[in-house]
């Protein structure tokens, strides 16, 4: 039963509305607190995030290698994190080369590391892109208007556990003597996904 | 729970559909995957769902080659998987 879901989103959306609620009632949760915490997290949570890392590992080949051998210990160095929701995720962070091209999915329902990306894209949500970048990835890149060398790779990561994934795109041809903040200016949410180029 | 397997270990995933919530994604059924890396120990999700008591095992990212998925691609799918899902099988060539 990993494909299915509680519902419509509106079954959904007013059972966690019945929940929040019961919480309120029994005085375990209090009201202003759930939404003050909700606006300090999502206020955080952009892919300017993701961004300053991908130009931080661009620039300095160290913090690269540490990002890459373990993200959580090293998101610190740049003051982001991955525990603003109940517990700390685990992230990875997986490195596009000339020889391999890493995509981002969720297949079972829309995991994604929300601190460094922001809200997740709907397409990213869809049960088509979700069904088919798995099976046929170089096609749906190909939609996204990305011709993919065909020498090049390609490895999905469906985030079907407890870890999150964010890809470090490629730093593009051209950009030698752009400094940190010019070069967090070109990376795209999308090239964090994987379904886009820098 | 003890760890299992170790990066570089072939695997064989559960070919079982459950009644029941499971993380193990239908498409990547009855499929012969290597251990790529542990990623730390969760409780099971099929056991959490249904409210019964669920130790913390390992997880492993295990990478799978679209043809052995799909019968066909020439990309590879990593997905994230917990100790459960998972037999040992033979040695790549040895199958």
């Amino acid at each position: 039963m990993s494909g299915d879901h509680a519902g419509p989103a509106g079954t959904l959306a007013a059972r966690v509305r019945h929940l929040e609620g019961l919480l309120e009632q029994r005085g375990l949760v209090d009201a202003r607190e759930l939404d003050d915490a909700l606006t300090a997290f999502l206020a955080r949570a952009a892919p300017a995030n993701g961004a300053r890392l991908v130009a931080r590992a661009w620039l300095d080949e160290e913090f690269s290698t540490r990002l890459l051998a373990d993200a959580n210990a090293t998101l610190p160095e740049l003051g982001l994190s991955m525990g603003g929701g109940l517990q700390e995720q685990r992230l990875k962070v997986v490195q596009n080369t000339g020889e391999t091209h890493n995509v981002i999915v969720c297949t079972l329902c829309s995991c994604y590391p929300i601190a460094l990306l922001g809200p997740s894209p709907t397409w990213y949500k869809s049960e088509a892109y979700r069904s088919r970048v798995v099976r046929d990835p170089r096609g749906v890149l190909r939609e996204f208007g990305f011709e993919l060398d065909p020498a090049v790779r390609i490895n999905v990561w469906d985030s079907s556990a407890e870890s999150r994934y964010l890809v470090l795109p490629r730093r593009p041809a051209g950009t030698a003597g752009l400094d940190e903040r010019a070069l967090a200016a070109l990376v795209t949410r999308n090239g964090l996904i994987g379904v886009a180029p820098i | 729970m003890a760890e299992l397997f170790r990066p570089g270990d072939r695997v064989l995933t559960s070919r079982t559909d459950p009644p029941h919530h499971t993380r193990l994604p239908r498409y990547a059924r009855g499929a012969r995957g290597t251990v790529v890396e542990r990623q730390g120990s969760h409780p099971l999700p099929d056991r959490r769902a249904r409210q019964l008591p669920a130790e913390p095992e390992p997880v492993y990212t295990v990478r799978f080659a679209a043809a052995e998925l799909f019968g066909e691609g020439d990309h590879t799918v990593t997905v994230d998987l917990w100790q459960s899902y998972l037999r040992p099988a033979a040695p790549e060539g040895e199958e």
